[in-house]
């Protein structure tokens, strides 16, 4: 169904609509569900749907681009041809190779699948266990709640970069997804304390005193009907902290606090490549540059999704 | 006012001392000194190991109290104790610590002042060429990693100096050696060496801090009190920059204390790359090779640090909002 120019929205119900024409209500009045609505105003902001192009490929290219590569040019992720050491980019190494002779778009295609897979990750933890500590501290109320924000006002004050590089030096044996739990452990205090406030304003509503007066455990309404309700919260900030788990993993990686040798990420990539960045750039540049694009298609899709969900971030200067 | 500030800073100092207490923890815990005393030919016999790493208090031998409280009861005698290589802390303490602060405070301040202009630019103009620029702008330094920026500039001032035929910028260290100039030509040597580094840092703190004060303008430019001035007879640029300014700058000082954090961090990849012998380096230094006291101690200077500046974004807090003077 296509839509008029700018539809009038009614309601989010089906039912009020009924069979066609039975309503009696105009034909210019078109009822939407809110997430065709939200679709649409997506669809609309063409720098987030650059960026969301952009990530696809990026995501097309970090998992299937190394098997199509290696078919194309015969190089992949753990060769090393001491013959081509140091060569800028060319037809059969398309980012160059590295000073033992490995081939940088691999490598750097391989980083990119490590940072991606622990960007998202650590998204879906922080923001899981942000959803949850938030929502039952703030519905539960009492002691719960005291206790619950006072581990969340703990673990604020701890220097969190400072930590994750101790443990991740401690346990780096132990591999990324125990360096991805980490960083999400220290990631999720802000969210929780939102998501409380929101919960806190949403206990009142009727929808959740009924499922209360019905009989559903706390639990049940945590799960069934508060987190639900808050779903467009905790999809943009699971969007962001992608971003922001993506940084701060290439920054442990950078000093050697997170992925390990043989593991490559894109933070170990730049930190080999910094040495040589005046020299040979394309060590440098690559790795850095797809980092940079991955980051920046993150945010703004995340910064397009916030938009979509909530119009009334976007604001109009009135003369 | 005072009795508010106060409170702060108790509140703050408990801060400090619950977050050393966890880095000394953590440290101890994962961390092991003795790894530095293994693999060697001939083997030190274990008694002389043992008696080594006891007297620079990190011993996993002992037990994690006696070690804390040795550490800590010398902390409030203002020792710092020894690193694992047996030399003193203090010794390279203060020297560290000033070159740190140089960065931070310089860092800090560039970069949220003229975040701020950035952002109040950006609202005033909003949605011409200008905003657009500056957002799109602000959008790619916020995505991009310190230690990334950091590089690129070392790389863009290398074509600066070639270009120039002279070093103009400079990248490595925080003064040149052996300099024995007047006390001005020292200071503009310190200057240009600043730089670099406090680029590194501020521009990521102006790409935040102009969004969020360009969301805080255009709120105040849509509100009543704005129209309100307008109406009774004010040009609009009075209207917005005595009253909207103020009350547009509020959220900034919330913010300043949030982004200390990630400074830190920053200014830590900002020392390590352009070769200044900071807190920031040490700290990486020490966590690679295994040294339990200096991790600690920097974990204690990072939290007075934030201390600091939280009590001082209080302070601009109180200063550009009387609410809160009045319930506090």
């Amino acid at each position: 169904m296509s839509l008029p120019i700018e539809p009038f929205v009614v309601a989010d119900d089906r039912a009020v609509s009924g069979a066609a024409g039975t309503t009696g209500a105009p034909d210019y009045v078109v009822f939407l569900g809110r997430r065709r609505l939200v679709l649409a105003r997506l669809r609309r902001n063409r720098a987030a749907m650059a960026a969301l192009v952009l990530l696809v490929l990026l995501l097309v290219s970090a998992f299937l681009g190394p098997m199509t590569y290696s078919w194309i040019t015969g190089a992949s992720y753990t060769d090393y041809d001491v013959t081509e050491v140091l060569q800028p980019p060319s037809a059969e190494h398309w980012f160059g190779t590295t000073g033992i002779g490995g081939d940088v778009f691999a490598q750097t295609m391989r980083g990119l699948q490590k940072s991606l897979l622990i960007g998202f990750l650590v998204a879906v933890i922080s923001t899981g266990l942000a959803a949850v500590v938030g929502a039952f501290a703030g519905y539960l109320g009492g002691w719960v709640d005291r206790v619950l924000m006072w581990a969340v006002d703990l673990l604020l004050v701890i220097p969190s970069f400072l930590v994750v590089a101790v443990l991740g030096r401690g346990l780096g044996e132990a591999g990324w997804p125990v360096l991805a739990l980490l960083i999400a452990l220290f990631a999720w205090m802000i969210t929780a304390r939102i998501v409380r406030g929101t919960t806190l304003s949403l206990r009142e509503r009727e929808f959740v005193l009924a499922a209360r007066y019905s009989g559903v455990s706390a639990p049940g309404i945590v799960f069934r009907h508060l987190i639900p309700t808050m779903s467009s919260l905790l999809i943009i900030d699971a969007t962001i902290n992608v971003a922001t788990a993506i940084i701060a993993e290439s920054g442990l990686s950078y000093f050697g606090f997170g992925v390990r040798p043989p593991d490559v990420s894109l933070g170990t990539l730049i930190a080999s490549g910094t040495q040589s960045a005046f020299t040979f750039p394309w060590l440098f540049l690559f790795p850095g540059g797809l980092l940079v694009l991955t980051t920046l298609a993150v945010s703004v899709l995340g910064d397009g999704l916030r938009d979509a969900l909530d119009p009334g971030s976007t604001r109009r200067a009135r003369r | 006012m005072g009795r508010f500030l106060l409170r702060r800073l108790v509140h703050h100092l408990v801060l400090v001392f619950v977050a050393t207490t966890l880095a000394y923890v953590v440290a101890s815990i994962a961390l092991d000194p003795r790894s530095r005393y293994e693999g060697r030919n001939p083997a030190p016999p274990p008694a002389a190991v043992d008696a080594q790493l006891s007297a620079y208090g990190v011993n996993d031998k002992d037990p994690l109290i006696e070690r804390y409280a040795h550490w800590m009861g010398g902390v409030l005698r203002g020792d710092f104790g020894t690193t694992v290589t047996g030399g003193s802390i203090n010794d390279e303490l203060w020297s560290r610590a000033l070159v740190s602060l140089r960065l931070l405070v310089i860092g800090s301040v560039v970069g949220a002042v003229i975040g701020v202009l950035v952002g109040v630019v950006s609202a005033v103009k909003q949605h011409s060429f200008t905003d657009r620029l500056f957002t799109a702008v602000s959008f790619v330094f916020i995505a991009t990693p310190v230690f990334f920026t950091a590089v690129l500039l070392k790389l863009g001032a290398l074509q600066v100096n070639e270009a120039a035929g002279e070093t103009v910028l400079y990248y490595t260290g925080y003064e040149t050696p052996g300099l024995e100039a007047g006390f001005w030509d020292t200071v503009k040597d310190q200057v240009a060496h600043l730089i670099l580094p406090t680029l590194s840092i501020a521009l990521g703190l102006i790409a935040v801090f102009s969004r969020y004060q360009r969301n805080a303008m255009l709120d105040v430019m849509n509100s009543d009190f704005v129209r309100t001035a307008q109406a009774k007879g004010l040009t609009r640029r009075h209207a917005l920059y005595k009253h909207g300014l103020r009350t547009a700058l509020i959220p900034m000082a919330s913010l300043l204390a949030f982004s200390l954090g990630t400074l830190v961090v920053g200014a830590t990849f900002t020392e390590k790359i352009f070769g200044w012998h900071g807190m920031g380096e040490w700290v990486v230094d020490s966590i690679t090779r295994d040294d339990i006291n200096v991790t600690a101690t920097v974990a204690l200077f990072t939290a007075v640090f934030v201390l600091f500046s939280t009590l001082i974004s209080d302070v601009l807090h109180a200063v550009l909002d009387p609410r809160v003077r009045v319930t506090a």
